[in-house]
């Protein structure tokens, strides 16, 4: 299995604190990788480097053999990077379902028309993304009125526009509720499964990880310390040590 | 050549006290309440009125100089706590944009109270009793008074300081400056901690006032004046620095005194006037520095701002069958008004037209572009000079002269844009405002090719478009087809990324959106619009001039429009245009002191209806569909 993503000696520091030191891992097609650490680890310094939104000291970041670093995000997007944020992002003034279609009109380089509405755009693939995440029933509502757990969907529905092959998840399930939690990963596999896309993710819910990650690699002080199946990670005595120690607070 | 560079200098140091004084106290007010207090310049003003009047009744001794002085700053620290009282303490919670407007409206009801009390006539002070003569400096001759003046400046910088540092008020308003929930979470009452913020910040524009009157004669013009300069000194500065203030103040009168002690000099067989510079290069100056330097020169980098959405805004939807219909018969019942009156109607309604499209194409930027722009009058003015010169100075034919007039604005908009995208919220509605500026000062000054304030006159339409009828009918096509083509736009994609932007820049990047491109091709087209009004509106006058195109005012005007429609609806700024026109043309000719009323007019409307008429309406009929 060739690998999508090839992350090597990814390195950032901020004023002399060595927030990423030497990263290295390799990410395949179908395959979902949760990074995980401690907080100030360095996952989220990590994740922007990779998207684009922060600059790089070192290293390198190779999708499908091609240098991402340096890349604006929406130069990484054009690839086939999908992403969504910890935070949701989506646009407010817009319904559910012409938050996907700005995206697929995106996709398909037709940003600059301005004479065809937009709402008679792609609404049939829209309704099919928003149907496969479960929102097609709302499709019709504004995205300001939303429940949290719903802008998630949503979300993702956004960040599947593209037919990316690889998507970048900051903490999927942040903000929600643990019942949530569980069926929004859950409804995450299946589809990246059947579209054998690569997904990258940070979370903090070590439920959430140990249910879904293929792989786990553990960040702790910039370093990567363990890299390995659910059950090796879980057995190392270095992540133990620094890092389920605080598996409590969750 | 040394001394008379050393002159300068000094020259610099002494208009520089002034600049600092007054923009030190927008800088304070700005930093604790975070209101940009447009009405500053007013204040100003009224502390050079109040001074003279004081003066004259004090007498002219050394204690009734320097007490005239003292008493009209104090007068104007009154003038500012009652303002804060009254009518801001109102409005902290709404939208920055309707701060900016309600502090303009009062500049407005300033000027006009100020006409009442001391008439149009300029006032010239006394010169300061015991200052009156000059010194010999560098072999040149300088006045005493200009020396004081130059003393004043870092004594003032020295007493703030210390009342900042050494007091516990100061501590208070320094607290407030950095987090101002966090005072009001420790039990601080805030409500006089920023009416003395207020009144101090005042206090200093009126004694920066009042210490020019031995220097420059009272007149109305200068509140303007004023505060275009002390947004360009805090912005330089740093908003909320206060020795961020004195530094661009420093810098920027020194860069003024030399451009006029270099005077007029020959350069590659041409001649520059640099002396006609100096309103240009502070706003070269500001202008450099927030492309290079965002937050100013001992600013603290600051976050996104937003400055037009009050609420969360609905999703765009198409018009329905009523609406569409009504509008086709709206346009019908336009088109056959030439058949009911060709009388004065026909000219308020080409003016109604003109400014439809100019707020529309305003609302274009401001509202789904999320940019306010505060300088939208450079591309009315671009188009009307455009049109106006390429007809008188080249000879083209009418026709081919409006057809230039977008362009000509497009390619304004398109120089200015570039820079105002980088910026966000307050900092990019003072940057438009500067550029607009710089626009208006080379009109202004430049004699020999725009005409300077006289203008342009003789600019009439071809033969076939003179009666007014046809001219109406040709505005009426014009701006209901650009019009109806930035609505197209709207809701077409390009109008989709450009809320796209507004809304989520960081959502919008990641799915591919160029966003600082599309805000600036949605500057180029609401230039271009702005343009193609600003060419009907020369045409339709047949005399141009900076001040009926270009100024300040004019892009007030056209917010003012759209915020009385409303930001947040697709047809307020038409609504809110035909209703300004309309109520401007009456009032004007009812009164002389219309500007009052227009100021009173929107600190009701910002107080009142912050949504807009159509706004409210909608709410009100949300409201009513519900029940």
């Amino acid at each position: 299995m060739s690998a999508v993503l090839v992350v090597s000696r990814l390195a950032k520091s901020f004023g002399g604190v060595h927030a990423v030191r030497e990263v290295s891992f390799e990410l395949a097609a179908g395959e979902l990788l949760a990074l995980i650490g401690p907080n100030g680890a360095g996952k989220t310094t990590c994740f922007n480097m990779l998207n684009g939104q922060l600059a790089a000291d070192g290293g390198s970041v190779r999708f499908e053999g091609r240098e991402l670093l340096g890349l604006a995000p929406r130069a990484v997007w054009r690839l086939g990077v999908g992403r969504t944020f910890q935070i949701t992002a989506t646009f407010a003034s817009m319904t559910v379902r012409e938050n996907v279609q700005m995206a697929l009109v995106s996709h398909r380089r037709r940003l600059r028309e301005w004479w065809r509405p937009t709402a008679r755009l792609y609404r049939e693939e829209a309704d099919r993304l928003l149907g496969r995440v479960g929102m097609l029933e709302q499709a019709g509502r504004a995205c300001s009125v939303l429940a949290y757990g719903d802008l998630k969907r949503v979300e993702l529905a956004v960040a599947l526009a593209n037919e990316p092959r690889l998507l970048l998840m900051d903490e999927p399930t942040a903000g929600m509720a643990p019942q949530e939690r569980i069926a929004l990963m859950a409804l995450t596999a299946e589809i990246v499964r059947e579209r054998r896309i690569a997904v990258l993710f940070t979370e903090h819910d070590m439920d959430v990880v140990f249910a879904h990650a293929d792989r786990i690699i553990v960040l702790n002080r910039g370093r990567l310390i363990a890299a390995g199946a659910p059950a090796e990670v879980r057995a190392s005595a270095q992540v133990q040590q620094v890092y389920l120690g605080s598996r409590g607070a969750h | 050549m040394l001394s008379s560079f050393f002159i300068q200098t000094l020259n610099g140091l002494a208009s520089a006290s002034t600049l600092f004084l007054v923009a030190v106290g927008l800088s304070l007010i700005f930093g604790v309440t975070r209101i940009v207090n447009f009405a500053h310049g007013a204040l100003y003003m009224l502390g050079l009125y109040a001074a003279y009047s004081l003066i004259e009744r004090l007498g002219v001794t050394p204690l009734g100089f320097w007490g005239g002085i003292a008493g009209a700053a104090l007068a104007v620290a009154v003038v500012g706590a009652l303002i804060e009282m009254l009518i801001l303490r109102r409005i902290y919670h709404v939208p920055e944009l309707f701060q900016l407007l309600a502090t303009f409206a009062l500049t407005l009801v300033i000027k006009d109270a100020v006409l009442w009390a001391w008439g149009a006539e300029d006032l010239l002070g006394p010169r300061a009793p015991g200052l009156r003569g000059s010194v010999e400096l560098f072999g040149k001759p300088f006045p005493q008074y200009d020396l004081a003046l130059i003393a004043i400046g870092p004594a003032v910088l020295g007493a703030l300081w210390l009342l900042l540092n050494r007091t516990r008020w100061g501590t208070l308003v320094r607290a407030a400056t950095q987090d101002r929930e966090m005072v009001g979470a420790l039990g601080v009452n805030q409500k006089w901690l920023f009416t003395g913020v207020f009144a101090l910040g005042a206090f200093l524009a009126g004694l920066g006032g009042a210490l020019q009157i031995p220097r420059e004669p009272a007149q109305l013009f200068l509140d303007l004046a004023a505060i275009s300069d002390a947004f360009v000194v805090v912005v330089v500065g740093g908003l909320g620095s206060i020795p961020g203030a004195f530094l661009a103040a420093v810098i920027i009168g020194l860069i003024k005194a030399y451009c006029v002690g270099v005077g007029t000099v020959e350069l590659f067989g041409t001649t520059f006037a640099f002396s006609k510079l100096t309103l240009v290069a502070e706003f070269i100056v500001m202008a450099i520095v927030l492309v290079l330097r965002p937050q100013g020169l001992l600013g603290r980098p600051h976050g996104l701002q937003r400055v037009a959405a009050a609420h969360v805004e609905q999703p765009l939807r198409p018009a329905g069958r009523a609406l569409r219909s009504a509008a086709i018969v709206g346009l019908a019942a336009l088109a056959a008004l030439p058949l009911a009156t060709t009388g004065y109607t026909l000219v308020l309604m080409i003016d109604i037209l003109v400014f439809a499209l100019f707020a529309a194409s305003l609302h274009f930027l401001m509202g789904p572009g999320g940019m306010v722009s505060f300088g939208h009058a450079a591309y009315l003015g671009l188009g009307a000079y455009g049109a106006g010169l390429l007809l008188k100075a080249a000879g083209w034919p009418m026709e081919a002269a409006l057809i230039a007039a977008p362009l000509v604005a497009a390619a304004g908009a398109a120089v200015f844009g570039w820079f105002c995208v980088r910026l966000s919220g307050v900092y990019l509605a003072m940057l438009t405002l500067a550029f607009a500026q710089i626009a208006w000062s080379i009109v202004f000054q430049w004699d020999a090719f725009t005409g300077g304030s006289n203008g342009i006159v003789g600019v009439w339409p071809a033969p076939w478009l003179a009666p007014r009828p046809a001219y109406y009918l040709l505005a009426l096509a014009l701006c209901g087809g650009a019009i109806w083509l930035l609505r197209r736009m709207l809701f077409a994609p390009f109008g989709y990324a450009l809320r796209a932007g507004r809304d989520s820049p960081l959502r919008a990047d990641a799915i591919g959106i160029d966003v600082r491109r599309v805000q600036w091709a949605g500057f180029v087209v609401a230039g271009a619009c702005a343009g193609l009004a600003g060419g009907l509106y020369a045409f339709s006058k047949g005399s141009i001039s900076p001040d009926s195109t270009m100024a300040v005012s004019r892009s007030i005007d056209a917010l003012v429009m759209v915020l009385l429609g409303g930001v947040q609806t697709l047809s307020g700024p038409v609504v809110g245009a035909a209703l300004f026109t309309w109520l401007q043309d009456l009032v004007a000719r009812g009164t002389d002191y219309w500007r009052a009323v227009l100021g009173g007019a929107i600190l009701v409307l910002v107080l009142a209806f912050p949504q807009g008429i159509v706004g409210a309406l909608r709410a009100w009929s949300g409201a009513r569909e519900q029940r």
